[in-house]
């Protein structure tokens, strides 16, 4: 049977969360519905809202239900941008980093072009790691021209992990609100939303063993945000469109599970990440590990491997039955080299040899095993096989 | 064998394909991502550049039921292409680009990644017939369907390619047939349009592209005697053998049109004249490659057949490799013939070799043509 190692990508469905999810569906009324019909899928609604709302540590009503990361991500970024902007019309700068996912960055560069949006971006050591003294300089000299912060709290590539607590104290100094994608951080690391300072944070089901197409954005009570779409009002009139019960249900159950075992499987990921990084070290003496000694996430193993191509090695190791990913993947299927990595001071020739081996709640050491004795002759064709330039 | 299917998302890669994986091989599919921003170079349904094309191959694959992987050969495209292509333009030439991309990128760079991989070939679909004669050499033959045939685009392949390369459509019949075993496969591409510009050229439109990438610079349009007859905006916007766009006031002084005969990039001149000077008697290159076995003796002219674009006609000729270069003499004046152009030489059906043309040797001395038009 093939190995999985691409958790980040998406990780399986829980069974229980199958379970809900797939009895939910069975349901029929429309969660606005007045009648007893519509009353049934509304409570089922507002039970997971409930639920959802107390693993990641908020109100029920900071919950709004989308269809996902980057919906959420976009609902934050222009809907704070627009309503900062129309309160005051000199906060057109938006901070961010080079390092972040293309669903923060491609709406922060979309209103660059298009909304006469200004783009500061916090820069990054080698390790990925965010430089916040340039944050709080910045922030000192260009406070009133700030209209957001968006920072992500997990980088999905990398796995490094964020100081929030102290970028948003950094920020709350100067009444700036901050976003923070925290899609790979969600049911991984402990989150508190309540007291992270955050303004608004996104997360999503399926990286939690819930189903694809079911997300939100966690937004404070007292944050103001311009919707995007229009039309019944629903979810705090941030999100217009019929809810989708079952899938909060299903997310609802995922996260629920995901918190509950976060410490256990904490330790149980670590030991099976640091036998993976260790034997990779072996195997490969020259492969770098991205994210050296920063803070980062033990389910994320990142590694660049030099004078190797990630196509190479993807190819080889899929055909080996163990399948991992580069990155994030584009919409052509092709490897690009990773913009996080360039961020971060690669070069391109060395973000051609990336590979991302990600695990999760199913994973085991057999599949570590998998991984690490398929990896010393697919190294060595990869290394033979060369990279795409000359 | 394990064998990789070079798939472009149209229908011959994909019966290609089709028909490796019934041989009884173990296939992959993969698709050559060539282009640097995957979606700004949309073609269309045509090309080899785009996402559709990619999306195309991907589900040609899943149809035969084989891993499918997009690989980047973006940057050594652009090096070895895209860039070339460019520079012999510069430099008064007109190049073959397809022809570049089997020498350096399908048959090299892919080729040797594949075989780096564990691979043992690269099947592409390509019109043309791998044979083997009595003493078990590989040969390279024209394809069956005559009309369709490319082995002219693969002359540049040498033996040590022939031996990892496969060509299962080459003993078909005609393009339609193909067609229709790919409707019959259940393959979506049956219909998709055939691929006729170069796949980096988005309008198609190459004098424009050039002009783009080389900018503008007046020169002059001079006749083989030396007169100036007009200005030109650039030497690189020019083919050997183009009649049209060279905007001379003054005919010519026997009232037929001029062609252009000759790009100097050195002077940015364009040299014309009338088309019975365009023809060529000799044609000759360093840069020639045998396809398969090389010929005995190359010491003494030997009768052959010469090609000199992939939809011409073969014509009798006779070669003969002389202080390096492959001297090539046609029995008649050949028309069309400009330097850049890649000469594939054919004993009978087989493909021999090949060369880039670097220079070539009118068939009208200069006196004649004044003589003829006074």
């Amino acid at each position: 049977m093939p190995t999985y190692l691409d958790h980040a990508a998406t990780t399986p469905i829980r069974p229980e969360v199958l379970r809900v999810y797939t009895e939910a569906l069975k349901a029929v009324g429309n969660p606005s519905a007045v009648h007893r019909f519509g009353q049934d899928v509304r409570n089922q609604l507002e039970e997971a809202r409930e639920s959802l709302a107390k693993s990641v540590g908020a109100n029920r009503s900071e919950i709004i239900f989308t269809s996902g990361g980057t919906e959420s991500d976009n609902l934050a970024i222009k809907g704070l941008f627009w309503q900062r902007r129309q309160e005051n019309g000199e906060r057109a700068v938006i901070i961010t980093s080079a390092t972040e996912h293309h669903g923060v960055l491609d709406p922060i560069y979309w209103l660059e072009d298009h909304q006469g949006a200004e783009v500061a971006l916090v820069p990054v050591d080698q390790r990925g790691v965010f430089d916040l003294d340039w944050l709080e300089t910045f922030l000192k000299q260009e406070s009133n021209r700030v209209a957001l912060i968006s920072l992500m709290w997990v980088n999905n590539e990398t796995g490094v992990i964020a100081d929030i607590p102290r970028i948003t104290a950094l920020a709350a100094e100067f009444g700036i609100p901050v976003h923070s994608d925290a899609v790979a951080a969600f049911g991984h690391v402990p989150i508190d939303f309540a007291s992270s300072g955050l303004a608004a944070m996104s997360i999503s089901a399926h990286k939690i063993g819930g189903p694809v197409g079911s997300g939100a954005l966690v937004v404070g009570r007292s944050i103001k945000l311009t919707s995007l779409v229009h039309g019944g009002g629903q979810e705090r009139g941030m999100r217009s469109g019929t809810m989708d019960a079952a899938g909060a249900a299903a997310f609802a159950v995922a996260a629920d599970e995901a918190i509950s075992e976060l410490q256990a499987e904490s330790e149980r990921i670590e030991n099976l990440s640091r036998r993976l990084i260790a034997g990779v070290g072996e195997i490969a003496p020259d492969a770098l590990f991205s994210r050296a000694d920063a803070p980062g996430l033990a389910a994320t193993a990142h590694f660049t491997f030099p004078g190797c191509s990630a196509d190479s090695m993807i190819f080889l190791l899929d055909a080996a039955g163990v399948s991992v990913s580069a990155g994030s993947a584009c919409t052509a299927g092709v490897n690009r080299p990773s913009h996080v990595l360039l961020a971060m001071g690669r070069t391109e020739a060395e973000a051609t040899g990336a590979l991302r081996v990600t695990l999760g709640y199913t994973s085991t050491e057999a599949d570590v095993d998998a991984f690490l004795s398929a990896l010393p002759s697919v190294y060595a064709a990869a290394k033979k096989a060369g990279l795409p330039s000359k | 064998m394990k064998v990789l299917a070079a798939m472009s998302g149209g229908v011959d890669s994909a019966v290609a394909a089709a028909r490796a994986v019934e041989a009884g091989h173990e296939v992959v599919g993969v698709h050559l991502a060539l282009s640097r921003m995957p979606g700004t170079l949309r073609t269309g349904s045509r090309g080899c550049c785009t996402i559709e094309d990619s999306m195309d191959a991907q589900r040609a694959a899943s149809v035969l039921g084989i891993p499918y992987y997009v690989w980047d050969f973006s940057e050594r495209f652009k090096e070895e292409v895209v860039d070339e292509f460019i520079a012999e333009y510069e430099a008064g030439r007109t190049p073959n680009p397809c022809m570049r991309c089997n020498e350096r990128i399908k048959f090299a760079a892919l080729l040797e990644k594949a075989l780096a991989l564990g691979f043992d070939a690269v099947c592409t679909g390509h019109y043309a017939t791998l044979q083997t004669d009595e003493a078990g050499n590989l040969e390279l033959h024209r394809s069956n369907a005559l009309a369709k045939d490319q082995s002219y685009v693969l002359g540049v392949l040498t033996e040590e390619q022939l031996k990892h390369s496969m060509f299962p459509l080459g003993a078909s019949a005609s393009k339609d047939l193909i067609r229709a075993e790919a409707e019959a496969r259940g393959l979506s591409v049956a219909n998709k349009p055939d691929s006729y510009d170069i796949c980096f050229i988005p309008e198609g439109d190459t004098q424009d592209w050039i002009a783009d990438k080389l900018g503008n610079q007046t020169g002059q349009i001079v006749d083989r005697a030396g007169n100036v007859l007009g200005s030109h905006e650039g030497s690189h916007g020019f083919t050997v053998g183009q009649r049209k766009g060279l905007s001379i006031g003054r005919p010519a002084a026997d009232g037929r049109p001029r062609y252009v005969l000759e790009i100097r990039p050195k002077t940015n001149t364009v040299v014309v004249g009338p088309q019975a000077a365009l023809a060529i008697s000799e044609m000759a290159g360093t840069r020639y490659t045998w396809c398969g076995q090389a010929p005995k003796n190359t010491d003494g002219w030997a009768e052959i057949l010469v090609q000199v674009r992939a939809h011409g006609d073969a014509i009798p000729a006779e070669f003969v490799i002389r202080d390096g270069e492959m001297v090539i003499r046609v029995k008649e004046p050949l028309l069309g013939v400009a330097p850049g152009q890649t000469a594939v030489l054919y004993l009978g059906t087989r493909v021999l070799g090949q060369t880039t043309i670097d220079r070539t040797v009118s068939a009208v001395p200069v006196e004649t043509e004044f003589t003829v038009s006074a």
